[in-house]
């Protein structure tokens, strides 16, 4: 049940990154009886191909449970629009970095963050992406986002990101 | 760069070593460290005289830092040199031990300087027992002068292992990663030191992430992680030429490493599709060997020091523990049970054999723990506790450990050493925030 819900959420809010461009596009329309103006040629959000697009639109990172790297559905859900904008650009590839909160040691941190890395590639590979066009790099807990010693904190740091280039 | 490099490889160090005194009576003074804690030996170390105002500064100095030494060893208690009764103006001055006795002290050190013909310098020392009225050691160094620190070292070696009938661990020295920056920027070098914080200098200039180096057997070469160009990997790096080498060929992360007790071999772990084992390379043929193989993760690997057994941390039983296995990666056990569930990480096999340190995370308090057990398991004793505690190294002689503390919200990182006892916790005073120190062998 709750799968579908985060689907539906993320398909609904595909389709409002599109309409809003149509909208920007129609809205043009009337005033652009003489020459196009400049503004014109702008479109509100990031063009659906850029990078800003799928960090921002499509979303680039999935949380991780303490020590665990399973993915719930709103990761599932968030993957499965990554690996469909993979599938529609197909010159882009991605590292998917692998990243844990302090609360662990170093070495095992290496092991955790690689671990969480690779079951992102897995998912999208199962939805149809090349596994050669997703790198890997474990970062541990050496590249934190916050530094606060707190259950908030920490949730932000386990997570895997997926950085398109 | 280099050439600091080489001099404090030791290969400046014109060692003369001349047992002037050899004659050591039967040493009466004796500190059993072995069980549990140690009310520390009253010392009295005299200022070593010298004829010039420069010779007299380098006794000055020297005294100071067997002085410090002894004294962080927690064993010894040295005495306030303003309370002496005798001043030993010369090592051909016989102690008036009846001077000494009134002091309560039990030893004395007593000491000289003295310039020789092409700059440099004999240091000498005799080591009495007070009550006893006889010489338990004494030594001749011939040395440069700007070698003072290291023959302090090997003086305090001398009179702890005369005294405790352990070997010392003065004359060592600790790799780490020295930590500078903001929190959500840190950079960090690889850095070594004198094993009291001393002579503290980077081997790397910070520009790629560097984590967890270990010393050789030899003390000559450093294994250590590096994210140079972004693909982290084992690196060597040779501390006389300065030299650096990915090691191996492996397709994945490599991590974790840590050398074989012969020198010949490295530890380290591979992470492949998720999963971590443990491997190991030899150095001559470049040839590797899986040793584990488990979906779970196994890292963390460090031999006994007759080679014959692997200790390493893996979570194939649900979360992660402490295994013992073989050297070729049979017959794994698992050592470590917690009745609270707690984790266990980084076990290091001491270099006396006898035991395994540890990190511990315990679920129920949210600490983090260093900790001892023997290599069956039994026997375990929690050392030191803090938010987070972790990467424990072991002094050559096994009764020290050094590891290093990490404050809440990204606060400083600090290293300090505790004995084995549990007491006689000190922080390594460090230029800059520590982390991973590793502690070398005795200096060849």
């Amino acid at each position: 049940m709750k799968l579908r819900t985060v689907t539906a959420v993320a398909a609904i809010a595909l389709l409002a990154a599109c309409s809003t461009k149509k909208t920007e596009v129609a809205a043009t329309a009337p005033a652009a009886a003489p020459p196009p103006p400049p503004p014109a040629a702008k479109p509100s959000g990031p063009a659906p191909d850029s990078l800003e697009y799928f960090n921002t639109v499509v979303g680039n990172t999935v949380q991780f449970d303490f020590d665990r790297y399973d993915l719930d559905a709103e990761d599932q859900a968030r993957l499965r629009a990554q690996a469909q904008w993979l599938n529609q650009y197909a010159n882009r590839t991605l590292t998917v970095e692998g990243h844990c909160d302090e609360r662990g040691t170093r070495e095992y941190n290496l092991a955790l963050g690689d671990r969480r890395a690779n079951a992102v590639r897995q998912y999208l590979v199962s939805q149809g992406v090349n596994a050669n066009r997703v790198k890997l790099i474990s970062y541990g807990k050496e590249r934190p986002l916050c530094v606060s010693s707190d259950e908030g904190c920490w949730a932000r740091n386990r997570r895997g990101v997926s950085a398109a280039q | 760069m280099m050439m600091q490099l080489n001099k404090i490889a030791g290969a400046a160090f014109v060692a003369a070593l001349v047992g002037l005194f050899a004659s050591t009576a039967d040493a009466q003074v004796r500190l059993d460290i072995t069980r549990g804690r140690v009310e520390p030996m009253p010392i009295a170390i005299t200022i070593f005289p010298g004829a010039s105002p420069e010779v007299q500064q380098l006794g000055r100095d020297i005294s100071q830092v067997i002085t410090t030494d002894l004294e962080r060893s927690g064993l010894f208690r040295p005495l306030d040199p303003k309370a002496f009764l005798q001043d030993l103006t010369s090592l051909d001055v016989q102690p008036r031990f009846a001077d000494w006795r009134t002091l309560a002290a039990q030893a004395l050190v007593q000491g000289a300087v003295e310039p020789l013909p092409g700059g440099q310098a004999r240091v000498a020392f005799r080591l009495w027992d007070v009550f006893g009225g006889q010489q338990m050691e004494g030594q001749a160094y011939t040395t440069q002068p700007e070698n003072w620190r290291r023959v302090a070292h090997l003086i305090a070696d001398r009179i702890y292992t005369a005294i405790t009938g352990e070997t010392g661990y003065f004359d060592t020295r600790v790799v780490y990663i020295a930590e500078s920056g903001p929190p959500l920027e840190r950079v960090k070098r690889l850095a070594i030191m004198d094993q009291d914080g001393a002579n503290s200098r980077y081997l790397t200039n910070g520009a790629n992430l560097v984590l967890t180096p270990r010393f050789s057997p030899t003390a000559q070469e450093i294994t250590y992680m590096s994210y140079f160009r972004n693909v982290p990997r084992v690196y060597l790096f040779n501390i006389d030429s300065g030299r650096q080498e990915v090691l191996g060929d492996f397709p994945g992360m490599t991590f974790a490493p840590r050398f074989m007790p012969d020198g010949n071999k490295v530890l380290l772990s591979m992470a492949s599709n998720g999963n971590s084992e443990v491997y190991e390379m030899d150095l001559r043929t470049r040839k590797t060997a899986r040793l584990t193989d488990h979906p779970a993760i196994d890292t963390s690997p460090s031999a006994s020091p007759d080679g014959s057994k692997i200790t390493f941390a893996s979570d194939r039983g649900g979360s992660q523990q402490i295994y013992v296995m073989n050297a070729d990666g049979s017959d794994p056990k698992r050592i470590s049970f917690a009745k609270d569930k707690g984790r266990y990480a980084t076990p290091v096999w001491s270099p006396r054999g006898d035991l395994i340190a540890f990190t511990r995370y315990a679920n129920t308090d949210g600490n983090f723990y260093i900790g001892v057990m023997n290599p069956d398991g039994s026997g375990e004793r929690l050392l030191a506790q803090g938010f987070l505690v972790e990467s424990p190294t072991w002094a050559p002689n096994g009764r020290v450990l050094m590891y290093f503390a990490q404050a809440r919200n990204g606060g400083r990182t600090r290293l300090y050493s505790i004995d084995l006892s549990g007491y006689n916790q000190r922080e390594i005073i460090t230029p800059q925030d520590a982390s991973d120190p590793a502690w070398s062998p005795l200096i060849p």
